[in-house]
This record gives structure tokens, C-alpha cells and sequence, in this order.
């Protein structure tokens, strides 16, 4: 990634002799680990902030969470046991993506069923109304059919002219 | 003094509006011309009354009338004119009183502009337009007066939130609100129909210009919504599904397939009762979202009154107009004519297509919005649903309209055949494909998501080309410019706005999938390198504004050693009410942005720098731009600037105005 590609150049660059001040040193010194913190916490809400998750928010509690999370990482806890401990701790809302549960079947499938269901329906209508205006126009009688045929080469008579 | 002028405006205004309400609908019903021809001059005293009643807020914040409550609560002796203007809509109670404003100003357009429609058509949709600023009139009279007064006055006022005191905002609420107020004209259009039991493709012609203008209006307000979010709130992000943005959005996507629905119902005469719902279901959502921000139910960046009694009225008055809209829509929609019959491959049937998906859509929003509330008041569960739930569902659904988006202009009226389309089509969908591999190629990696999406950006622009030749090879004109000129300014709208919605779908995938960004510790002289671009800490200062302190950090950026730009980014603490703002940084590339935001600074001049290089990331507004200017385009069309010039039809203009576009026109 060219996250990856652009810390090493730092790192490089920080031995290369510079002639004015040297390279600011990024916030972190494990990219790896802090690639990990930042992938949990960006499945987390930032629970102070409106709508955003502790990776992208600079709130206090955001950053205690996150340190957190660097800790539990460090100590050797797996992605999913973080998540967990989280939602232990603060419920289901902490969770920034709901989980497929049945409570929220409805919430994942019902817009694609939806879906399915509308462009059904629309099908069976239109075919509906296709047999409906077949049935009418063949309803028509035969002096009904020589009275459009008449009207239909008067009009393209007018046309022409 | 002047307030209370203000406050006697109001109560003259909602008198007018109770007359305008009820006697030109009563006329209409029964026939009596009298009654329906006070529709116009009602209106346009509604109109004076409450421009009174604006006016005289507009003057108590530039007058920094303190013993006024609402000017106390949002306002400042220290704050810039330009923001005192723009905080009258920065409240709940002034935003409404603008929401109540623009729509007496639409009620005069339509009073203006609709000389060749029938007395009892203009009298209803006036009719309505007055009930709807009955409601809002009285919201405002009886729980969130503007002109409240606060005794004693207060010394000084408690300052807009400094998140607002931007040019943005001067800007972004007027527009959304001509858009939010534009479909209360379609619904107004769509009931005067049901009640006059006459829903036919002429009423669609009437219907459709402004419903586009309200469509345009309203795609204005939120790209710039979304634009503003992007610099103001200094952390990059552009749109949060935020259940406010939700709640414009999901009217903008009704309205869209109300625009293609009438399409249908003018051209074919077909699916009247569909677009009628559509336009009820568009209003309803328009004002559900108003309201949605003012209840206290959503707590969001907008939140505004959080207040029972207030939401107690606006869920009457959402029951009162969704609930009486549906039951006259059963009552009195047609129950007979089918309209004009087609395949279930064609134009009109890939229109209804589109019409089903932008709906789901709207309705997978909806539900997201709306389901944790839903939830927690069943008492199963807390939990809240983001940007993964809305990208998961919305993206899918919308990636197969805007397939058919491509297509749909080749399928003929009535009858179409796939094969036929796909001859053309399938060339360019490989080409749009090919272009997605290369530009992914330009950047070190790739993803099937961003190669679908930029594939379908190119498809959106490249289709738009091929309808073009296909004109021009089809016109019997001579010359290619003449085979243009024949276009009509309607067709150039639609590709205008596909083109961009082709642009966005490019600004949002490519900043989606290519966007990097770090997070630096600065000290004088020190420089960080992100995207290829270098960045040198050159020094910090204090600054000083006119309601503010701060310090402004210089940065200089260069590229291979040569000079790009400087980047001033700043941190803010604002008097009076004393909140940490910060102001990134931008510099606006056509291709590229470079973000800069300061993070917190823990020693002097030592900061934590947040830098960000997003490509693509302003197509996402030029898109915007070229949908709306598309939707002026088709506005603007002969047919609508021929019915003002005909005041005496003759036998030439008669035939000049009835000449069928062509087949697939």
C-alpha cells in the first residue's frame, strides 16, 4: 500500500544527512501495528462524536480507545476478541457496521428484497397491461378496424401534403 | 418596536394564508370564478406579509437587538455582518420563518408564471401551497415564535456556533430549502389533479418544469452541503450518511424518479397514478426530513430544537398532510385508462426500472435512518447503523440504474429490442472498461469495487457520447453542426446530467479507493512527505479575528523541488462561546486535493499534523454542477419559452408547437 511505501522513505530519509531541519517524525513508529489499531478502529464508533469511529475522530475518548486498542494488540489479543471486549462493554451501538443478527435481518435483506419483490411486481403488471390492451384491441370489430384504417391513411395523406 | 411589527406580520400572513387555503380550492370545487380568482392576490400578500416579518428578523441581528430571544441565542456584537445575515437562519425558529419565506416566494412563481393553465388548476395548487403555510405559520406562532422577546435584554448575544460563521452557510441552507419547498409544487400539482379528478399528460407538462427546477435547486443544496462539510469540518470527509443529509437525500432520489416518471406520463400518457404517488411520497419525505432534525428524536451535526412539545406538532401536522394526501390519492385516483401500451422491453418500461431502483433506494435509506430509533423504542436493542450499512446496500442498487442510465436512452418509445441496443452499446462498455484498467494502472493498486465503479463512471459519459453520434448520423439535417442544432435543449439536459452523474461516480471512487493520508509530529523546519508532495513546517503565528484568537501554522509544499503552494492551516478559540475549531488547509488541484488539518498542538510550535492527498475529490461537486446545469438546460427547452410566447395561436405556431419529437426524442 502506498502508506507502507511512503513510511519507509521516511525512515530512509531520516539517515540521509539534510541540510536545513529533519524529517517530522510520524505519530507512530510500528506501522504494521498501527495498520491493525486502525482497522479495528475502524469498525468502532467514536460514541461522543456524531457519526464517526475512533480511527478518524481526534475526541478525547477516541484516543483513549485507541490507545486501548494498541495495548490489547500489543498484548497479543486477536481482532475479533477487541471487538468483543468493546461491545461487552458499551452494547451493539459501539459497533459502527450492525452485525447480520435476526434483529436485523430486516435491516441487511429487507432493501434487496425489496427490490426482487418491486421489479416482480412491475413485470407482472406490465404483462398485465399487455394482455389487457391485446384483449381490447382485438374486442374491436371489423368495421371499428376499417374506421382506423381510414383515419390512418388520411392522416398520412395530411402529412405528405 | 420592530419585532413585534415582525410578530403582527406573521399573524397577518397566516390569516391571508388560512384565505388562500381554503376559498380558491371551495371556488374550485364549485365552480365559482370569484372565489378562485382570489388565488393570485392572496398570495401575494401572504408573500408581503412575511417578507415583513423576515425583514424585520434580518434587521434585529444587524441591529444587535439583544432583547430579542432568538437574536441573543445566535448572535453577536462581534460577529461579522455577513454572518449576522446568515445567523437568522442558524436557529430553529429563523430557519423556519426562511423556510416559510421561500415558499410565499414559489407561491408567487407559480401565481406568475402560469398564465396558460386553467383558473381552477392555479387556483387549487395555490390552495394547497396556502394550507401548507398555514401549518408552518402556526408551528411558528404557537411554539417557535422568532420575535420572543428576552426580558431583560441581554448584554451581548452567546454567538453563533463558530462551526457555522462561514461563507458556506450563507449559501447552503437558502438553496437546500428552494429545493425542500420545491416539491411541496409537485405534491401541490400531483393533489390539485386528485381533486379535480383530471390526471392527464397534460397536467404532466405542466407539472414537470417545476418539478426539474425544485430537482435542480435541491441537488445545488446538497453538493453543497457535502462541500462544505468537506473543508469546514477539518477532518476530510465529504458525506456521513448522517441522518440529516439522509433526510435530503432521500427526497432528492423521489424526486429524481418523479422527474423520469413524468417523462413517461407526458410522453405516453401512461403510469399517472404512479407519478402522483411519487409527488405525494417526495413532499412527505421532504418535509419528514425538515422535521426530522427538529424533534429530538436524531441527535446529528445539525440537531436543532430538541423540544417534546414542538415534536408533538410536527408529527401531527406529518400525519395531517401525509395522512389526508393518501386518502384522497385512494379516493380519487383513476381507476380507469391504461394509457398508451408498450413492450416489456422499452423506453418506458427501463424508465419505471429506474423509477423501482432510485425508490429501493430511497427506501434502503429510510430504513438505515430509521431502524435504530425503530429498534430502541421496541426496546430491542441499541444499535446504530453508519456509512458500511449505507455503502453495503446503497452502492449495489445504484450501480445497476446507472447500467441502465447508459442504456436507456436507446431503447425506443413502445417497443425496443436488447439486441438492437446491445450492437452499440456493447463497444462502449468495453471501452468504459478498458479505461477503468487504465486509469486504475496510473495508481499502484487495485480493487474489483473501483474498477466497477470507475468502469461505470466512464460508461455514464462514454454512453452519453454514443447517444450524441447516434443523433447526428440519424438527423436528416445537413452539416454536423445543423444535426446538433436539432437536438432539442431537453435531450442536451439529460446527457448533461447523466455526464454528471458519470463525473461523480469517477470523483467518488477514485477519492474512495486512492485517498492517503498521515499523521505527522511537526517541529519548526521539519518537513513530512506524503503522495510524492513534501511538506515543510515554516513557521506559526498568532492570529487574531474579529470574534477570535488562534495560531495559523505556515507550511510550505513542493513537488520534486518545486514550489506547489503554502498551506495555512489553523486552530481557532472563538470569544465568546470558546470551542476549538479547526481550520484545515486546502489546496485545490483539478485532480487532486491536498488537505492539511492541525491536530493538537501539546508544546509550542510543535504540531500534530494531519495531511491528506485526495485525487478526484472535486469531481464529486463538479458533478453536482453538471447535473444541475443540466436540469437548467432541459428547464429551458422551446416548448416551455413557445406556451409564454403564444398569446394568439396561429394555424404556423400551432403546427410549429405540436411537431412529435422525433421517435426516440
Amino acid at each position: 500500500m502506498v502508506h507502507n511505501k511512503l513510511f519507509f522513505a521516511f525512515l530512509f530519509m531520516l539517515w540521509l544527512p539534510l541540510a536545513h531541519g529533519g524529517e517530522a517524525v510520524p505519530t507512530t513508529d510500528d506501522v504494521a501495528l498501527e495498520k491493525r489499531v486502525m482497522a479495528v478502529s475502524g469498525e468502532l464508533r467514536c460514541l461522543v462524536c456524531q457519526n464517526q469511529t475512533i480511527a478518524d475522530s481526534h475526541a478525547e475518548l477516541a484516543i483513549d480507545l485507541r490507545n486501548q486498542v494498541r495495548e490489547k494488540l500489543q498484548q497479543g489479543m486477536s481482532e475479533k476478541e477487541i471487538v468483543d471486549f468493546m461491545v461487552t462493554r458499551y452494547g451493539d451501538f459501539v459497533l459502527y457496521r450492525p452485525l447480520v443478527k435476526s434483529t436485523t435481518w430486516l435491516l441487511w435483506f429487507g432493501p434487496f428484497v425489496l427490490l426482487a419483490l418491486a421489479l416482480g411486481f412491475l413485470v407482472f403488471n406490465l404483462r398485465r397491461r399487455r394482455a389487457a390492451m391485446l384483449r381490447e384491441e382485438s374486442s374491436m370489430s371489423a368495421a371499428e378496424h376499417a374506421q382506423v384504417a381510414s383515419l390512418l391513411s388520411e392522416t398520412d395523406k395530411g402529412v405528405q401534403s | 418596536m420592530i419585532p413585534e411589527i415582525g410578530h403582527f406580520a406573521l399573524i397577518m400572513a397566516l390569516a391571508l394564508a388560512l384565505l388562500q387555503g381554503v376559498l380558491p380550492i371551495l371556488g374550485a370545487a364549485l365552480g365559482n370564478a370569484t372565489l378562485m380568482s382570489l388565488a393570485r392576490p392572496v398570495a401575494r400578500g401572504q408573500f408581503v406579509f412575511v417578507a415583513i416579518a423576515f425583514a424585520c428578523l434580518v434587521q434585529g441581528f444587524l441591529g444587535n437587538d439583544f432583547s430579542v430571544l432568538y437574536v441573543a441565542q445566535h448572535s453577536n456584537s462581534q460577529l461579522p455582518t455577513l454572518f449576522r445575515v446568515a445567523a437568522v437562519w442558524g436557529g430553529h425558529e429563523g430557519s423556519l420563518l426562511l423556510w416559510t419565506f421561500i415558499l410565499t416566494i414559489w407561491t408567487l412563481a407559480v401565481a406568475q408564471f402560469s398564465k396558460q393553465l386553467p383558473e381552477e388548476m392555479v387556483a387549487r395548487v395555490i390552495g394547497v401551497m396556502g394550507l401548507i403555510s398555514v401549518g408552518f405559520l402556526l408551528f411558528m406562532l404557537f411554539t417557535s415564535n422568532p420575535f420572543e422577546r428576552l426580558i431583560p435584554a441581554a448584554a451581548d448575544g452567546r454567538d453563533l456556533t463558530p462551526m457555522l460563521q462561514d461563507p458556506g452557510l450563507v449559501i447552503h441552507p437558502p438553496m437546500l430549502y428552494m429545493g425542500y419547498v420545491g416539491t411541496s409544487v409537485a405534491f401541490a400539482f400531483a393533489i390539485a389533479a386528485l381533486l379535480g379528478g383530471k390526471l392527464d399528460a397534460t397536467w404532466a407538462r405542466w407539472s414537470r418544469p417545476w418539478t426539474t427546477v425544485a430537482w435542480v435547486f435541491l441537488t445545488l443544496g446538497i453538493g453543497l452541503g457535502s462541500w462544505w462539510a468537506y473543508y469546514e469540518l477539518g477532518w476530510g470527509g465529504w458525506w456521513f450518511w448522517d441522518p440529516v443529509e439522509n433526510a435530503s437525500f432521500m427526497p432528492w432520489l423521489i424526486i429524481t424518479a418523479l422527474i423520469h416518471s413524468l417523462a413517461v406520463t407526458e410522453k405516453r400518457g401512461a403510469f399517472k397514478n404512479w407519478t402522483v404517488f411519487l409527488a405525494i411520497v417526495g413532499f412527505s419525505l421532504s418535509l419528514l426530513g425538515t422535521f426530522l432534525v427538529r424533534s429530538g428524536v436524531l441527535t446529528s451535526v445539525h440537531a436543532f430544537a430538541v423540544d417534546p412539545a414542538r415534536g408533538v406538532f410536527i408529527l401531527a401536522f406529518l400525519g395531517v398532510v401525509i395522512g389526508s394526501s393518501f386518502v384522497l390519492f385512494a379516493w380519487r385516483a383513476p381507476k380507469v385508462g391504461l394509457g398508451g401500451g408498450f413492450d416489456l422491453v422499452s423506453r418506458e418500461s427501463l424508465l419505471l426500472v429506474n423509477n423501482v431502483l432510485l425508490a429501493v433506494a430511497a427506501a434502503a435509506v429510510f430504513l438505515g435512518t430509521l431502524y435504530p430509533l425503530f429498534m430502541d423504542a421496541l426496546g430491542m436493542g441499541k444499535f446504530s447503523v453508519g456509512p458500511p450499512y449505507f455503502d453495503a446496500v446503497f452502492a449495489p442498487i445504484m450501480a445497476i440504474a446507472v447500467f441502465l442510465m447508459g442504456a436507456g436512452p436507446f431503447a425506443r418509445w413502445k417497443q425496443a429490442s436488447v439486441a438492437e441496443m446491445a450492437k452499440p452499446l456493447g463497444a462502449w462498455l468495453a471501452a468504459s472498461l478498458a479505461l477503468a484498467v487504465l486509469v486504475t494502472f496510473a495508481f499502484d493498486h487495485w480493487t474489483a469495487p473501483i474498477i466497477g465503479g470507475v468502469t461505470l463512471g466512464f460508461w455514464s459519459l462514454l454512453s452519453g457520447l454514443a447517444y450524441l453520434f447516434m443523433r447526428v448520423r440519424e438527423s436528416a439535417a445537413a452539416g454536423t453542426w445543423a444535426k446538433l442544432r436539432t437536438t432539442s435543449r431537453s435531450t442536451y439536459g439529460m446527457l448533461l446530467a447523466h455526464a454528471g452523474i458519470g463525473v461523480f461516480i469517477l470523483g467518488v471512487t477514485l477519492v474512495k479507493g486512492y485517498e492517503t493520508s498521515s499523521e505527522v509530529l511537526m517541529h519548526l523546519d521539519e518537513t513530512a512527505t506524503v503522495g510524492g508532495y513534501t511538506f515543510r513546517y515554516l513557521r506559526s503565528e498568532n492570529v487574531t479575528g474579529p470574534n477570535y484568537r488562534g495560531v495559523r501554522v505556515a507550511l510550505e509544499v513542493t513537488k520534486d523541488g518545486a514550489n506547489v503552494t503554502a498551506l495555512y492551516p489553523e486552530k481557532r478559540v472563538y470569544n465568546v462561546q470558546t470551542m476549538n475549531m479547526t481550520e484545515s488547509a486546502i489546496d485545490t488541484g483539478l485532480f487532486r486535493d491536498l488537505y492539511v488539518a492541525l491536530g493538537e498542538a501539546s508544546v509550542k510550535d510543535e504540531w500534530v499534523v494531519r495531511i491528506q492527498i485526495k485525487p478526484m475529490v472535486d469531481w464529486i461537486w463538479y458533478g453536482c454542477l453538471l447535473m444541475a446545469f443540466g436540469g437548467v438546460l432541459a428547464v429551458t427547452d422551446r416548448r416551455y419559452r413557445l406556451t409564454a410566447q403564444r398569446r394568439q395561436p396561429t394555424a404556423a405556431t400551432e403546427l410549429a408547437a405540436s411537431q412529435p419529437e422525433s421517435c426516440r426524442g
